[in-house]
């Protein structure tokens, strides 16, 4: 039951872009009917996996196929079902909010297109969380990809946006050839295509190094862990927000998800791989968070939010392998919990931001931070749920994002203890400053752009444009919101599925991690407690302040110490509010600035802008493949360009070349 | 049961006097008579009763601030024990949240700051923001130092009875830890060296500045809020300091109030004796107490 539910949720949601088609003469009608179709799909699929996650054991369906070596196989287990939430949810709440921000009637072929792409890539991640097959899995990955491909190229005009497309394309099928040759590999270790047949290999074969290198490389590539991030901010500006937010919020996680699924294959995986995937995620989280601090464009430093976040779920996935090494079952459940927790509260909040920040785009048509300010006074609901999603990122209670980092936390401090004579790779408790560090700097960098797009005095006409989004715009924001509250005050409701993914992950019986599974439920009934009683102070506050007060509030200019004529431009921008971070990290950054310099006794014109592109694109990779094209240019100049004597002679001299190699190799 | 509520009173009413006692220390020293040692509760007191002004710019997270960051500040207050008792709320990671608390009303004070608009403000939370970054990591390092030493994942524990027997086989670790963490203290309540909180009209100031325009009733929660938060930082010195244990939780209490005293004490101390850093040295000394926790980690961990 709970699987013939995800199954027609994946078709329905695959499927729904097709209404917008087929009606299209009703331009509104036809997208309602679309986003209808998608939300009634994503809400089958959730109430499956809410099936699946309390049936103790996993649906799964196997039927055969025409296509060779593949089976239509799928199953739905906890890490599965877990997943399922996100990568329906979030498109669910995209389609919605399409239907204000995106509207068919006035975008036309392009919006119909983009509902198209948008519904397939739903259904496709879907059906990757589902997949027990390689082939199936590998089938769905590619028409997520190529779906995604699509829909960064809704405004295909734009050169930004091709530039981005083609990027995004070239690396993820840089990722999908690491991952035909994850899954080779693994088929011809385990026999078989079938999930089911490579659970249970063993950790310690000649092969698993590099199965394991694979899958980190591949699914890396996808998640986007830095040093391999570099598609994913340009994809994710040049987007429209709420594409933005399915690819930020719940494409990556599909690469989370794989790297998890592989991880799970194995029986007692080395510490080292966990000490990795560690080290990988702590400084994807450091670094990822330093350059959404150095970025003034609103989407791209959303999207470096998303490296940082991602490299705190790889924190967490590390910790888990560490504790499977280490024969710990609470440090599997602590970490396993938080990097599931933390999949599913990114989503949520990055989602969440995504869209309040594409309520500001559409209405002041800049994304650039420093020509905002003041939108709390023109859109104070808005402000109000960005600043939920703002607060949560950056792990503040009462939030969501606060329980997930705290699991990691807790895994993190207990690698500092000794237990049992197996190896104890103690740097993992470094994790635990390192988590404060990301979390100081983020919410820093929330600070810079709350304070600098919501608040203060508006710094440019931009921001004089500023108004209220419809309704279809709010609400599904209001939901994504409501979501982390909801995991943020009561976390103990989650911790039983939670459990349930790790035990099935880490191949343990559930009762071997009862016990730790029940002390963390304790302390997080304990947390609620903490966080009502948070609650209760504000409003208490609130009423006694507004006893004492009354109606006794006059109004006056900010005082400008003195200064009589202070104007908007004199106020920190988000830049000037990030530069005391942004220069200690000035040894990861190549920072971009174009001065013109006031000249002469009465100066007419001076300018000065600055950017920090990205240190692996823009200064490694592309200048690298600039200098190839370059280099094979000269050749191809020679072979071409050169008389027909020459290349005749090349090709006798190739001849004689392989008619030697031929006769040497016998 | 008992001793915890009489706790969370002492923590709810003392913080003020702490102050007025730093206030005097550093009055004695300079020579000078000084406040009453009462005067922060008389400041209170008039700030609460008086209207508050609020600048044309500001929306409501400028109003949100004060009642937020003193909200989060008070129940941080339920995670740590004072005495002999335990804490009122005490649970494995209690650490995380108690610091992650103190975040979330440093951050809706700096959106606060940033809400009237002003260069001066927004230069205070700019700075606020980015050294509580840095003195963050150091927290949690010596906290971490804590729990490996004493083998406790909650606050009650790691500054409990397990405290003693680790002050007896791990000493210079906790040595440093304390010294770290005092450092941390300083910076994070904006304290000298790190901040100067008398001066109110310096382009070198830091927590004084975010709040200038604040008045009335929002000022008085502010400033209590901040009263409150050195008493925290003070008890997580003192607790740590005062490791051996006590079999009477009633001279477990009185040493801990003695110990605050003390605190106070050395604040007011540093305060006379030293200058203000400049601020490009201040993210050098708060790497340098990570760096001593870091050591004291390696320490335990050998």
């Amino acid at each position: 039951m709970s699987l013939a539910l995800a199954i027609a949720a994946v078709l329905l949601t695959a499927s729904s872009g097709a209404l917008s088609v087929a009606f299209r003469r009703q331009p509104d009608r036809a997208q309602r009917l679309a986003a209808g179709a998608l939300v009634l799909g994503a809400l089958l699929g959730m109430a499956g996996a809410g099936m699946a996650l309390a049936s103790p054991v996993p649906p799964s369906l196997d039927v055969g196929w025409q296509a060779p070596f593949a089976r239509f196989a799928v199953r739905l287990d906890a890490l599965s079902a877990l997943f399922l939430f996100p990568v329906l949810g979030v498109p669910a709440a995209g389609a919605v909010y399409g239907l204000g921000y995106f509207p068919q009637a006035r975008h036309g072929a392009r919006a119909v297109r983009l509902q198209i792409w948008f519904g397939l890539v739903t259904g496709s991640m879907a059906l990757v969380c589902m997949a027990a097959n390689a082939i199936l899995f590998l089938l769905a990955w590619e028409v997520m990809a190529l779906a995604a491909f699509l829909l960064v190229l809704t405004d295909h005009e734009e050169p930004e946006a091709q530039r981005a497309a083609f990027v995004y394309l070239a690396s993820a099928h840089v990722g999908n050839l690491a991952l035909f040759a994850l899954f080779v590999l693994l088929a011809r270790e385990a026999g078989s295509w079938d999930f089911a047949r490579m659970a249970g290999l063993a950790a310690t074969t000649p092969a698993a190094p590099w199965l394991f290198g694979l899958a980190l490389g591949g699914f890396g590539l996808k998640a986007g862990l830095m040093p391999l991030h570099f598609w994913l901010p340009g994809a994710h500006a040049a987007a429209p927000s709420h594409v933005s937010a399915l690819m930020s919020g719940v494409l990556l996680k599909t690469g989370v998800y794989g790297l998890l699924r592989v991880t799970g294959f194995f029986e007692a995986p080395p510490a080292s791989w966990g000490m990795a995937l560690f080290t990988v995620g702590a400084v994807s989280g450091v670094l990822g968070v330093a350059f959404a601090l150095a970025q003034h464009d609103l989407k791209r430093l959303l999207a470096y939010h998303s490296v940082e976040n991602v490299g705190i779920i790889a924190m967490g996935a590390g910790l888990a392998l560490l504790g499977r090494a280490r024969g710990d079952g609470a440090l599997v459940l602590l970490g396993l919990s938080g990097a599931v927790l933390h999949t599913v509260n990114h989503a949520t909040f990055k989602a969440l931001l995504f869209l309040g920040a594409g309520a500001v785009v559409h209405a002041t048509q800049t994304r650039d931070l420093d020509h905002l300010g003041g939108l709390a006074r023109a859109m104070p609901r808005t402000a109000a749920l960005f600043l939920v999603g703002a607060a949560a990122i950056s792990g503040l209670p009462p939030l969501n994002g606060f329980v997930s980092e705290w699991l990691v936390a807790l895994a993190s401090v207990r690698t500092a203890f000794d237990l049992g004579a197996l190896p104890h790779p103690h740097a993992a408790a470094l994790g635990v400053p390192v988590l404060a560090l990301i979390g100081g700097l983020a919410a820093a960098c929330f600070a810079k752009v709350v304070g600098a797009v919501f608040l203060g005095n508006g710094r440019s006409p931009h921001a004089a444009l500023g108004h209220e989004p419809p309704p279809s715009m709010l609400a599904p924001m209001a939901a994504l919101a409501a979501v982390c509250f909801a995991i943020g005050l009561l976390p103990a409701l989650v911790i039983p599925s939670l459990t349930r993914a790790a035990a099935q992950w880490a191949r343990l019986p559930e009762a071997a991690l009862a016990a730790p599974a029940a002390e963390a439920a304790r302390s997080a009934a304990r947390l609620s407690a903490v966080a009502a009683v948070l609650l209760l102070l504000v409003a208490v506050l609130v009423l006694w302040r507004r006893r004492s007060l009354g109606a006794r509030q006059p109004a006056a200019e900010t005082w400008g110490c003195g200064f009589t004529a202070p104007t908007p431009r004199m106020q920190y921008t988000g830049s000037s509010l990030a530069e005391a971070l942004v220069i200690r990290f000035g040894w990861v950054f190549f920072p971009r600035a174009r001065v013109i310099p006031p000249a002469g006794l009465f100066p007419r014109r001076a300018a000065f802008s600055s950017s920090v592109p990205d240190t692996v694109l823009d200064v490694g990779i592309l200048p690298a493949l600039g200098s190839l094209a370059r280099l094979a240019g000269f050749s191809r100049a020679a072979l071409v360009g050169g008389r027909v004597q020459f290349q005749a002679l090349l090709l006798l001299c190739g001849l004689i070349g392989l008619l030697a190699w031929l006769y040497a190799s016998g | 049961m008992l001793l915890s509520a009489i706790q969370l009173l002492l923590f709810l009413s003392l913080p003020p006097f702490l102050l007025g006692v730093i206030n005097r220390v550093k009055a004695r020293v300079a020579g000078r008579t000084g406040q009453p040692l009462l005067q922060p509760y008389f400041d209170l007191w008039r700030l609460l009763h008086k209207g508050a002004v609020y600048s044309t710019t500001t929306t409501w997270v400028f109003r949100a601030g004060p009642v937020v960051g003193l909200a989060a500040v008070a129940t941080a207050g339920l995670l740590l024990s004072f005495g002999g008792a335990p804490a009122m709320l005490s649970f494995s990671g209690d650490f995380v949240l108690f610091a992650y608390l103190l975040g979330l009303a440093r951050f809706f004070t700096a959106l606060a700051a940033l809400d009237t608009g002003s260069a001066f403000e927004g230069m205070g939370a700019a700075r606020e923001v980015s050294f509580a970054s840095l003195a963050e990591p150091a927290l949690f390092l010596c906290l971490v130092v804590l729990a490996r030493a004493t083998g406790a994942l909650s606050l009650s524990q790691m500054l409990g009875e397990g405290l003693g027997s680790a002050w007896s086989t791990s000493g210079p670790a906790l040595l440093l830890t304390a010294l770290a963490l005092f450092v941390v203290a300083l910076a994070e309540n904006a304290r000298i060296p790190v901040d100067d909180p008398n001066t109110h009209l310096e382009l070198t100031m830091i927590h004084e500045v975010m709040v200038l325009d604040h008045s009335g009733p929002d000022f008085a929660f502010i400033l209590y809020g901040a009263a409150l938060k050195l008493f925290l930082f003070g008890a997580l010195v003192v607790r740590l300091a005062l490791g051996f244990h006590f079999d009477s939780p009633w001279a477990a209490l009185l040493a801990f109030l003695g110990g605050m005293l003390v605190f106070a004490v050395v604040v007011g101390t540093v305060e006379s004796v030293m200058a203000r850093l400049r601020l490009s040295r201040v993210p050098q000394m708060l790497v340098g107490a990570s760096v001593l926790s870091v050591f004291a980690l390696v320490l335990l961990l050998r």
